[in-house]
């Protein structure tokens, strides 16, 4: 049989990042307005497949879906066996700065899903004239913690295991079987203590309620989409932090939860859709 | 006795008598016990005020026994009201009760005890309190 090829390229890029060199995957389709996409905390850009191969999408949009290091095909930096992985809210935010830079994007859009959703707010508070549109999925200022996270690493707790078990649950039952488990594969090849480090920015470095009042939408709009399943990132949590921010455009997806793009991307896509169309029309 | 709390112990019993058939419906999902294979363990589902105390051997589920215990030991507890655990098992479940987790953190469920092995087999456990889904 003779193999089909999706029109996604992916390239390994160099570059310096917190004073460190990486090398970093990235990918990416389509042609016409930056669309970067930044996945959740302990997984990697597999997520943005779906998007990734949308014609609907790719014909306006040039989608470009980096792994951060220690995810998915970026490596580690040089020295990484030697040191706790933490993701702080300004390496963070100046890797996804640093990221646009060094591919030359002229006022992209950014999307990111959880703490991706999370970095996107603090965007809009600090660098809002740089970004066409921001769009934060499962996105709140902050919100509750549920576990405590020194069950994602350590020896007697399988790491992986652990780490799709606790996500499980926040995907909607309505998304298809094939397409959660996909979702959790993810995790369950996360690097040991990774997804733990990235929850550093989501609970203790990247608590944004005080930064949040800044953000003005006539600068950059900023859409906020949240899946009604979703009880790490509740709807009520968006809708608390939307009520600091004039301008900021809720969706409540039914049927989807916390990871809206891979769990179901069919459903996802009725929401995004018109979200990208609008950002397209103000362009 | 008052009507609700009538319906409360109709509930109650209503649940206790879905996890008695924890066996039966553990054992007819082969991929659940391949799954859980490394897990032996007591453990106590309390429904409102009746102790379940749930024997795991090798993944399977060997036997529901109901309280009240004296003195019986077990490794973690789920504690949740008969209307909790009704909500989680419903086939489409709801947003907010679709997921043990999700009623730990709203307070609508609690786990307690030594959660190592909870945590290490967190998956299969969560596959085994919600098998009575399947008779919904």
């Amino acid at each position: 049989m003779k193999a089909t090829f999706e029109p996604i390229v992916g390239r390994y890029a160099h570059l310096t990042l917190s004073g460190r060199p990486h090398r970093l995957y990235i990918e990416e389709a389509g042609s016409g307005i930056p669309l970067v996409c930044l996945h959740t905390a302990g997984a990697d850009g597999r997520q943005f497949r779906h998007l990734l191969n949308d014609p609907a999408i790719t014909r306006d949009y040039r989608v470009i879906v980096f792994d951060m290091p220690w995810h998915g095909k970026s490596l580690p930096p040089a020295g990484f066996e030697t040191e706790e992985y933490q993701l702080t809210t300004a390496d963070y935010t100046q890797m996804v700065l640093d990221v646009c830079d060094a591919l030359e994007l002229e006022k992209p859009v950014v999307m990111g899903c959880s703490i991706g959703g999370r970095l996107v707010l603090n965007l809009a508070a600090e660098h809002a004239v740089r970004f066409r549109a921001l769009i934060g999925l499962e996105s709140a200022a902050y919100q509750q913690p549920w576990y405590d996270t020194e069950w994602l690493n350590r020896p007697d707790v399988h790491g992986g295991e652990v780490c799709a078990a606790l996500v499980s649950g926040m995907m909607a039952p309505q998304s298809p079987a094939e397409s959660r488990h996909e979702t959790l594969w993810m995790y369950k090849c996360g690097g040991p203590g990774i997804f733990k480090g990235d929850l550093y920015f989501y609970r203790v470095d990247g608590d944004l309620r005080e930064k949040i009042a800044r953000i003005d939408t006539s600068r950059c709009p900023l859409y906020m989409l949240t899946g009604e399943y979703d009880f790490s990132c509740t709807p009520e949590d968006t809708r608390r932090t939307a009520t600091l921010i004039k301008g900021a455009e809720v969706t409540i997806m039914k049927e989807l939860g916390h990871f809206p793009m891979s769990e179901n991307p069919a459903q996802f896509r009725r929401y995004i859709l018109p979200v990208l169309e609008k950002i397209k029309a103000g362009s | 006795m008052g009507a609700q709390a009538a319906t409360l112990d109709a509930s109650a019993e209503r649940v206790a008598t879905l996890f008695a058939r924890l066996p039966e419906l553990i054992d007819a999902n082969s991929d659940l016990v391949r799954r859980g294979r490394f897990l032996t363990t007591d453990f106590a589902i309390i429904v409102g005020t009746i102790p379940l105390l749930v024997r795991i051997e090798a993944g399977r589920v060997t036997s529901v026994a109901r309280g009240p215990f004296l003195l019986r030991p077990w490794t973690f507890s789920i504690t949740a009201a008969p209307e909790t655990w009704l909500a989680l098992f419903k086939r489409v479940p709801d947003p907010g009760t679709h997921d043990l987790m999700a009623l730990s953190k709203t307070g609508l469920a609690r786990i307690e005890g030594n959660l190592q092995p909870f945590m290490a087999n967190l998956q299969v456990i969560k596959d085994i309190v919600t098998a009575p889904r399947a008779l919904m």
